[in-house]
């Protein structure tokens, strides 16, 4: 199942775990990344809350976490390099992964389908 | 924040849209923050080739000496600016500085000496303030004429000498600061070798109704690429050159800033026009004795950028903040963040540990000399 947020992070969710990333829209408005900052793994983020700092030549900008959850996993090679997430923001592109406190809360996220409305 | 309605156009405006130019209010203009190959590649591009800037919100003033000797016009000048502008020979160009009475920056600028009058190049966001500062100082011995609808284009990086010469054979023979009448395609302008990218280049000065014909002329040949603000950001930094804003404003002097060298022989103390400007016995007694901070460059350890408003400290725990960082980010060039920042005088030998916070961390930089990439001026 594939999740939007307004705030322009997709989920992929395959259980009770998503692996969150940022979309094409929010890594080409953002212009070339040059440095990511990623949660802890083991962290507890809350719906909405600061998970990740992403900076570009320009200026920093937040990645928030689109539901609650335990970070089980980061994406290392995005900080290492950091122009994977302009390259391949929906693929090799990935943040972090989430257990979700609630699954279930992934149903009032926009769809595909909402998202591209949204962002016209 | 201004409305894109109560924005300001420079000459240039319709060819950002047409260039798909992400556009934004600075200094009350609406003007191009980048273009569609985005700010790293545009700051690249202009390192290794040539790159066209808008820079028309800046603000262009003629002074002329109702004696009709630009000497009286430079002496004129020289009584709210602390450089010396009376020995520039004419077709000649250099960086100066408004003072206050407290020895604050009111801004800075570049004044040229044109033989029959001076041309200043005054920052956008300052040139209306300035321009009155400048009538009240000088206008019973000069005429003041501001120019601020004229076009300003600044073309800049290795590739610019060639091109700009392709239409104005002349621009070749020019040095850095030098000041010339050119021709582009018929058009007469105002050339000078100077720029604020740290490359060589050229800022072109041309009738508002032509700016766009010759900007369009420039940008069809193929080294050449348009360039937003994002980008002249990260150029001016990585070259170590002040921001007037950021770097310097009205509460820091001139040798706070690291900008002696700005300030001739001549007006300090023992030259022949020692003072005689605003704020000179402040500044000229930091020329003698030092001042308690200093403007350095800082280079962050990690990969971090540490970005304006950052608080430095001098150790990683504790202790009292030490000072600011005033520009920072990426620097494409340098490949790696920079930044630059006060710091006690006691700190600012290069090599220096400091300790930047940014979201909760203390990040490690040292004091590095600037500029961060060397500058590639024609001398």
């Amino acid at each position: 199942m594939l999740k939007f947020t307004e705030d322009h992070e997709w989920l992929k969710i395959e259980g009770d775990v998503a692996t969150v990333g940022i979309t094409e829209h929010a890594a080409e408005q953002l212009g070339d990344l040059v440095f990511v900052e990623l949660p802890e793994v083991g962290a507890k983020l809350d719906k909405g809350g600061e998970a990740s700092t992403v900076e570009s030549v320009k200026a920093a900008s937040d990645v928030y976490s689109p539901l609650a959850g335990e970070v089980t996993e980061v994406n290392q090679a995005i900080a290492d390099d950091p122009s994977l997430v302009n390259s391949d923001p929906t693929g090799a592109g990935w943040f972090f992964k989430l257990k979700l406190d609630d699954a279930a809360a992934a149903n009032d996220l926009m769809d595909e389908a909402a998202y591209k409305a949204m962002i016209g | 924040m201004d409305t894109t309605a109560d924005l300001l156009k420079t000459p240039l405006h319709s060819l950002h849209l047409e260039l798909g130019a992400r556009m934004a209010g600075f200094a009350g203009y609406d003007m191009p923050i980048q273009y569609k190959m985005g700010v790293m590649q545009e700051h690249l591009h202009t390192r290794a080739n040539a790159g066209l800037f808008d820079v028309s919100h800046m603000g262009q003033i003629l002074i002329r000496a109702k004696s009709g000797n630009v000497r009286d016009a430079a002496l004129a000048l020289e009584t709210i600016t602390p450089v010396d502008v009376a020995d520039l020979k004419p077709g000649r160009q250099r960086y100066g500085l408004f003072t206050n009475d407290q020895g604050g920056l009111e801004d800075d600028f570049m004044v040229a000496n044109r033989g029959e009058h001076l041309y200043l190049v005054v920052n956008a966001a300052c040139k209306h303030d300035d321009l009155k500062r400048i009538k009240a100082a000088l206008s019973d011995t000069c005429e003041i004429e501001a120019q601020f609808d004229r076009g300003l284009i600044a073309l800049q990086g290795p590739a610019a000498e060639g091109v700009l010469s392709s239409y104005a054979p002349k621009a070749e023979d020019m040095m850095f600061m030098d000041v010339a009448d050119l021709e582009i395609a018929g058009v007469p302008v105002v050339v000078s070798r100077s720029g604020y990218t740290g490359e060589d280049g050229y800022e072109i000065s041309i009738p508002a109704e032509e700016t766009d014909r010759i900007a369009r002329l420039l940008l069809s040949d193929d080294h050449v690429a348009p360039i937003g603000l994002g980008a002249r950001d990260s150029l001016r930094l990585e070259a170590g050159l002040c921001l007037y804003g950021n770097d310097i404003d009205e509460t820091t002097t001139p040798v706070e800033a690291n900008l002696k060298w700005a300030i001739q022989k001549v007006r300090r103390n023992g030259g022949a026009r020692q003072g005689g400007f605003p704020g000179a016995d402040v500044i000229l007694s930091q020329f003698d004795n030092g001042a308690s901070r200093l403007r350095v460059g800082l280079q962050p350890a990690g990969k971090a950028p540490v970005r304006a408003g950052a608080v430095l400290f001098a150790q990683e725990t504790g202790g009292e903040a030490i000072g600011t960082v005033t520009s920072g980010g990426f620097g494409p060039s340098a490949g790696s963040p920079v930044a630059m920042g006060y710091v006690p005088a006691a700190m600012a030998a290069t090599g220096t540990p400091i300790f930047a916070e940014v979201r909760g961390k203390r990040l490690e930089c040292t004091v590095a000399a600037l500029p961060f990439v060397p500058s590639t001026y024609k001398r």
